[in-house]
């Protein structure tokens, strides 16, 4: 495994800092402009990255990350071809926590998924599809490659499901910050501290809230139960959507310097 | 298959060999989990049955006849018979279980219903569910499939259920099951979601199948009562598969009765327009279970195609897939073209009009009854009726040629 979650953690705890996380779907709109996109998130201050590999039918999404999948598999995006992005931003930027947000059709085509992942940069593989029960045999191919791989704890999760999830999850822990699908119609509810004690205590890796995160609120109310972080995607793909018209060279200029603002306006809600 | 053994040697509940399993996100888990439970013990309950079985009498109108075919198989050495699922209230098999998981819902204390249709007809059968159980109902039909079937959208909304049309996707019946897991995803707490086949996560292809088995049951005594004896073969249409798998499900333990499944082949096998998930595609995770899936080579799930709404589906029910590994079913393909003609046959021959699903069927079996070199007994499962097509298929019939 990589210790880059780990190093970005304890260095954030450090500074008395939380980390905050955006997420952008892997080729949308296009190779290269994703390429140039995640270089704006980084630079920008975001401390790790959260990245989709777009699919066909993603359940756990709501329209903003469906459509940006959409545009990205119109425009020849494959799993390959996604992975080999990743290898020129590890290239760049050797330090920063990479983790993928897939689904389990593409995982299990081939036994080459994990390595290849690994052998890209990548740090951690969440799989939205794969709950805890159907987790071994993921578990075990993430391990073989030097993955982490993360879990998600649902608001409906028991107790003793938290205490599973904890022993589970390697590099962080995905937190749901609400029921239902991505999106940022829809705010997050302030996680219950109690919840965020018990997986801290079951010795869960560090804690990041995702679903509804939109605001500098919403990261602040997040770190103040007790969250070690928080992850914003629709958010985040909702300013790519917004720049997609005819002009694609001014578009994209305007693209990357609202995103700037938002990773600096969001990473300043981290901080004391 | 690999990574599933791996799960399996942990968890045998919700698999069919390598197949199936519940491949959700987290958040669903609970849910399935109390439904699985409350099936279970529902099933035990004798007031539960008493009252499911009262249901299916008194409002579906089971049981449903057994019909010997006069005149479509003259000149053939075969008898056909046709289980009239299409007699059944609401025109199609999908009446059966829709009842049977309503009655889950109430006794889970559930107070909506949510589901996804293709032909409409599993949407019709939730839309009566809900009226007669006075529950909020909301139905997601593809924007495509709400265009090709429009007399169920209207019947949908006359029973008091709101249709919810899907844009996404294909805008068929894959997006639709999509929209509704999204759905449930957060509304879990009130809601349950009555899925129509035997597709999706555990429990749903065990409990769609114990809620369908009363037509193979039913099947079963009606040929020994007819003909003394069982049938050579039994066909049905597969599109996530659950009329195949409740005419089946009493006949998988008697050898001697050929199981045949027909998937729609749409324009040919050889194109790509088709929705033959067993014959042409391989297996992969969608909508929750480790099936057969029309998927290209890096994974993402292919469209399917066939004239029919009600088959027009990439993936199918784990049992098929595991039935289809162990020889125990066979799985062919019928066209859009010879289903249409089995649909105009069955109309000629016998009067009765056919759902374009059914046509599946029935084709494949005038195909084998006219090679039949032997008498041979057949029962094809006609799963529903054809009004809801006439519209469809009328351009066909005059410009057609038929």
């Amino acid at each position: 495994m990589s210790q880059r979650y780990e190093k970005t953690f304890s260095g954030l705890k450090k500074k008395g800092e939380g980390a905050f996380i955006p997420f952008v779907m892997l080729g949308d709109p296009g190779m290269e402009e994703s390429e140039a996109i995640i270089e704006t998130l980084v630079e920008s201050g975001a401390d790790a990255l959260e990245l989709g590999i777009p699919f066909s039918d993603p359940v756990a999404d709501g329209p903003v990350i469906q459509t940006s999948a959409n545009r990205a598999l119109a425009r020849g995006a494959t799993p390959e071809g996604c992975l080999d992005i990743l290898a020129k931003v590890r290239g760049k930027y050797p330090d920063i926590p990479m983790g993928l947000l897939v689904y389990a059709n593409l995982v299990i085509g081939g036994e080459r998924f994990y390595p290849y992942a690994a052998a890209s940069g990548v740090d951690s593989v969440l799989v939205a599809d794969v709950p805890t029960l159907m987790a071994a045999p993921f578990v075990q191919r993430a391990r073989d490659a030097g993955i982490d791989p993360v879990f998600i704890v649902p608001p409906n999760a028991s107790d003793e499901k938290l205490r599973e999830i904890a022993a589970l999850t390697k590099g962080y822990t995905y937190f749901l910050g609400r029921a239902g699908v991505t999106g940022a119609d829809l705010e997050m509810k302030v996680p219950l501290s109690s919840k965020i004690t018990l997986l801290k205590d079951a010795g869960a890796p560090p804690i990041v809230v995702g679903f509804g995160i939109s605001r500098p609120e919403h990261v602040r109310a997040s770190l103040k139960a007790g969250a070690d972080g928080a992850i914003s995607g629709s958010a985040t793909v909702a300013i790519v959507a917004a720049h997609l018209k005819d002009n694609r060279k001014m578009e994209m200029i305007k693209m990357r310097a609202e995103l700037a603002a938002f990773v600096k306006n969001m990473k300043s809600a981290t901080r004391p | 298959m690999e990574i599933t053994q791996e799960i399996t040697q942990g968890i045998t509940r919700g698999f069919f060999g390598g197949f199936g399993g519940m491949f959700v996100p987290e958040i669903l888990v609970p849910t399935l989990l109390e439904l699985d439970k409350a099936f279970e013990e529902a099933r035990k309950d004798p007031q539960f049955t008493s009252e499911f079985e009262g249901l299916l009498k008194e409002y579906a109108g089971r049981e449903t006849p057994l019909y010997r075919c006069r005149n479509l198989t003259s000149g053939t050495k075969a008898t056909i018979y046709l289980k009239r699922e299409d007699l059944l209230h609401g025109g199609a098999h999908k009446t059966n279980q829709v009842i049977g998981q309503a009655l889950l819902a109430r006794r889970m204390g559930k107070t909506r219903l949510i589901a996804e249709t293709g032909a409409g007809q599993h949407g019709v059968a939730t839309a009566l569910a809900g009226a007669l159980f006075k529950m909020k109902t909301r139905v997601y039909m593809g924007s495509k499939d709400m265009e090709r079937q429009a007399p169920n959208v209207f019947r949908m909304k006359l029973m008091g259920t709101e249709v919810v049309p899907v844009e996404t996707g294909s805008r068929g019946l894959k997006d639709a099951i999509n929209e509704a897991l999204r759905d449930w995803a957060a509304s879990y707490e009130n809601t349950h979601y009555l899925l129509g086949t035997v597709a999706g996560p555990h429990p749903f292809p065990t409990i769609v199948r114990e809620f369908q088995r009363v037509i193979g049951r039913e099947a079963k005594r009606q040929i020994l009562e007819a003909e003394g004896r069982l049938p050579d073969a039994v066909f049905a249409c597969v599109g996530g598969g659950s009329n195949a798998m409740g005419i089946f499900a009493d006949f998988i333990d008697e050898p001697s009765v050929k199981l045949i499944g027909v998937e729609p082949a749409g324009h040919g096998l050889h194109t790509d327009k088709h929705g033959a998930t067993i014959e042409k595609g391989r297996p992969g995770i969608l909508h929750g279970s480790y099936s057969y899936v029309l998927q290209d080579e890096n994974g993402q799930i292919r469209e399917s195609h066939s004239l029919s709404a009600g088959l027009d589906y990439p993936g199918v029910g784990a049992q098929h897939s595991y039935l289809h590994s162990i020889g125990r079913a066979r799985y062919v393909g019928i066209t859009d073209r010879e289903a249409l003609d089995a649909f105009t046959r069955l109309s000629r021959e016998e009067g009765i009009i056919p759902a374009l699903e059914s046509s599946h069927a029935l084709a494949q079996a005038l195909k084998d009854a006219r090679d039949a070199a032997e008498p041979r007994l057949y029962i094809v499962n006609l799963s529903g009726r054809g009004d809801k097509d006439i519209e469809q298929v009328m351009p066909y019939i005059d410009g057609g040629g038929l």
